[in-house]
């Protein structure tokens, strides 16, 4: 099982460092790890994934709250939320490939962005089981090279995330904070 | 005003009430030093950076205040490495400054260039590489906050050469906005009030008091709450002192070298009430048979250290004191005479076995000892430790009635803690004795700043408890690997030649009548005083559980028959 976080973080040098440091110290597996920026340029915006059946999320959060740099964090795993992946995928194409290449990324409402003699670039965006479903029908033409960006999340209009530490991140009451 | 990045510094500390640093300087603190001399905050120059590191925290633990250790670039940061961990692994506050190279020359392997806050990242609570003279105060200012408040901990500040001499304009931060750190304070009511219900439920309720309890300062409120619920407490090595020892509720030490009766009662209790503690493996044992009957009540301000090692029912988050005094009136008196009774029976047990009951056979025993400096101090003098048997001695046998008396390193064990410790100690309290009850192998690692005591005239009475071994790895050998000693015999110099070269009064003492005369001849001389306790070689720390056991199974002290004395 994957657990899927996001952390605020402040915009400022080595603070994506304090963050790997924490995991590799505490020896919590992650999946993936994303940092962007965000509507504010002094937050950057890091969504993590986390393989749960090895690393508990909620010790996940509680962590990275002891690092200064961390604003707040939540979880929207099994969450309405909007989960995304990009992959950019090299394959093998012949002339004659190419239409059916094409035609496989439509379906998937992919695109070509890349032609070139005896290859195309596909790009995807999606959840992650559509791009893993995608590589596995472009496989065959032989994959050259591919690239994932690693998920990025965001809550579906007003729903709320699960903070397991509510109040401990500075949007919070800090009158409420509790584990359960 | 214009000022130098190194009289900011200055400016800085004086502001946040620094009155004694620690430290060595060097190519790259050359210009902090310079500036130093213009303010009236004394420096203690001390023989290697890990003792400026030890210092610093001794102080802090002493004093409650934060502890400050000044280091060079390079070699001077690295000797301080020991010292950081020390303090991160007991969450003591102190502020280490270190210089560095130039800001244009970062990342090219300068001379004395080492990527300090990258090393230092895991062992602090935060750190900062400064390369400009106006990120100096705020730094400065942040720091002794991150470091005292929350769950306390060490912060690096690492200033560039170039900053240290950038003029600047000088203005102190009035406040500090951390958007990313903001330590909890209380738990909700509704969790108070099922920690009541749970409390007023339970026959056989424990506490257990950490470190936090000394930190929050929560004596008082511990002390209320045991005494409202008769509820016994039970200390961690560094929660010592949270409950006086002559207190009938106290249980003294738990854990690997806990009380034998304080373990019984800890693994057949049913409510376990956590204050400020983590659950450390030397104090639970094989976490499979750990208190397997309790309801766990964990209360505690670092949420990342509730359910870590041990699973409880109800966490409260929150500063300790805070959440007591909250939770306090919700509690009603209540009453455990069966449960008390039971826990007298096992200590009666125990002191039967007792070390102190054994006649004079000629030899000398470091637990005698301690019980004596114990005697000798009315049990108020600042006690400072080095690692080892001697240390383990020291939390049983010199029973503690006050906090902020014990200084010792416990959560990373580092041997050579001792002299530095107790000399920054005795800059923090200078109205108490302070005594360094040391190994023969803990103070040779760091004996250099013994020259320091001297050159500050430091009062500190030092005991050293001389097996003539690394005592406490004997004693696992002897257990557990037959005897078999291997990289642990150890030869020491005369430590009494040592005081004189030093300049200062040693004395030599091998017989129990001897013990007394030493100690009154310590107590009566101005200054350092070095004792060398010639202990017998092969004594072993009881009772122990072994390294993973259940903690009801201890190895325990043979009860000792007249004959085998003769
Ligand atoms: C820096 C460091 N190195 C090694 C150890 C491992 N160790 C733990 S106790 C001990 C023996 C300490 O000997 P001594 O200071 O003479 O005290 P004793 O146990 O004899 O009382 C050692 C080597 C340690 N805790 N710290």
């Amino acid at each position: 099982m994957q657990h899927t976080l996001i952390a605020l973080v402040e915009n400022k040098p080595g603070v994506l460092n304090r963050v790997a440091s924490l995991f590799r110290r505490r020896n919590f597996n992650i999946d993936s790890l994303n940092v962007g920026q965000t509507e504010k340029p002094d937050i950057s915006r890091m969504t993590i994934v986390v393989d749960s059946d090895s690393t508990d999320a909620r010790h996940v959060e509680a962590n990275l709250y002891k690092l200064v740099n961390v604003i707040d964090v939540q979880d929207v795993t099994g969450q309405p939320a909007v989960v995304r992946d990009l992959a950019l995928i090299k394959v093998n194409a012949k002339l004659s490939q190419r239409a059916e290449i094409a035609n496989l990324a439509s379906i998937f409402r992919g695109r070509i962005v890349d032609v070139a003699a005896e290859s195309v670039i596909v790009e995807i965006t999606g959840t992650e089981d559509k791009i893993d479903s995608l590589t596995e029908l472009l496989r065959p033409f032989g994959i050259i090279e591919m690239v994932r960006t690693g998920q990025v999340a965001m809550m579906r209009g007003n729903y709320a995330p699960v903070r397991h530490l509510p109040g401990a991140g500075s949007n919070g009451n800090h009158h409420e904070v509790l584990m359960n | 005003m214009e000022l130098t990045g190194a009289e900011i510094l200055w400016e800085s500390l004086m502001r946040e009430g620094v009155e004694v640093v620690f430290g060595i300087p060097g190519g790259a603190s050359i210009p902090i030093f310079d500036a130093m001399l213009k303010y009236p905050i004394h420096h203690v120059l001390t023989r290697h950076e890990q003792g400026a590191a030890h210092m610093a925290d001794g102080y802090a633990r002493a004093s409650g205040k934060v502890g400050v250790a000044l280091a060079t670039s390079g070699p001077g940061a690295t000797n301080l490495v020991t010292g950081i961990a020390t303090a991160m692994l007991d969450s003591t506050p102190v502020v280490f400054i270190t210089g560095q190279v130039q800001s244009y020359l970062i990342g090219g392997d300068a001379f004395q260039e080492v990527d300090v806050t990258g090393i230092t990242l895991p062992i602090t609570k935060h750190n900062y590489l400064i390369t400009q003279a106006d990120q100096i105060a705020p730094a400065v200012c942040e720091a002794f906050y991150i470091a005292r408040t929350g769950r306390p901990g060490p912060v690096l500040i690492d200033i560039c050469k170039d900053a240290q001499i950038e003029k600047t304009e000088f203005v102190y931060p009035e406040k500090i906005e951390l958007v990313g750190y903001k330590p909890p304070r209380t738990a909700p009511t509704h969790l108070l009030n099922k920690a009541a219900e749970m409390i007023h439920a339970s026959k056989k309720p424990i506490i257990l008091a950490g470190h936090g309890a000394l930190i929050s300062q929560a004596m008082d409120v511990i002390q209320q709450l045991a005494r409202t619920t008769q509820t016994p407490v039970a200390m961690t090595l560094l929660g010592l002192g949270a409950m006086p020892a002559s207190d009938p509720l106290s249980l003294g030490m738990m854990g690997m070298h806990g009380e034998a009766y304080c373990n019984l009662a800890i693994q057949n209790s049913d409510l376990i009430i956590a204050l400020g503690m983590r659950f450390d493996d030397r104090v639970t044992g094989n976490l499979k048979t750990y208190a397997p009957h309790a309801k766990k009540i964990h209360i505690e301000i670092d949420p990342s250290e509730v359910d870590k090692n041990v699973a409880v029912d109800l966490p409260l988050i929150g500063d300790l004191k805070t959440v007591l005094s909250d939770l306090l009136p919700l509690i009603e008196e209540v009453h455990h005479d069966q449960w008390l009774e039971q826990i007298e029976e096992w200590r009666a047990e125990s002191d039967s076995r007792d070390i102190l009951y054994w006649p004079d056979d000629g030899k000398l025993y470091t637990a005698q000892v301690i019980h004596n400096i114990w005697e000798a101090t009315q049990g108020n003098a600042v006690l400072v430790t080095g690692v080892g048997q001697h240390q383990m001695w020291a939390a049983q046998y010199y029973r503690f009635e006050k906090p902020y008396r014990f200084i010792t390193s416990g959560g990373a064990g580092t041997m050579g803690f001792g002299v530095p410790a107790a000399l920054g100690a005795w800059f923090a309290d200078q109205q108490n004795e302070v005594w360094l009850v040391d190994g023969d192998g803990s103070f040779q690692m760091t004996q250099a700043e013994l020259s320091t005591m001297v050159q500050e005239g430091a009062n500190v009475k030092i005991a050293i408890m001389n097996n003539h071994f690394l005592g406490m790895v004997r004693q696992w050998q002897e257990f557990f690997y037959d005897s078999r000693y291997s990289g642990t015999p150890l030869t020491g110099p005369d430590f009494v030649k040592i005081a004189e070269a030093h300049g200062i009064p040693g004395r030599r003492i091998t017989q129990r009548e001897e013990i007394y005369p030493a100690l009154e001849f310590a107590k009566n001389t101005r200054g350092p005083v070095l004792l060398n306790f010639i202990v017998e070689k092969e004594d072993a720390v009881y009772p122990m559980v072994p390294a993973g056991a259940d903690l009801h199974a201890m190895i325990r002290r043979p009860v000792r028959q007249t004959e085998e004395i003769v």
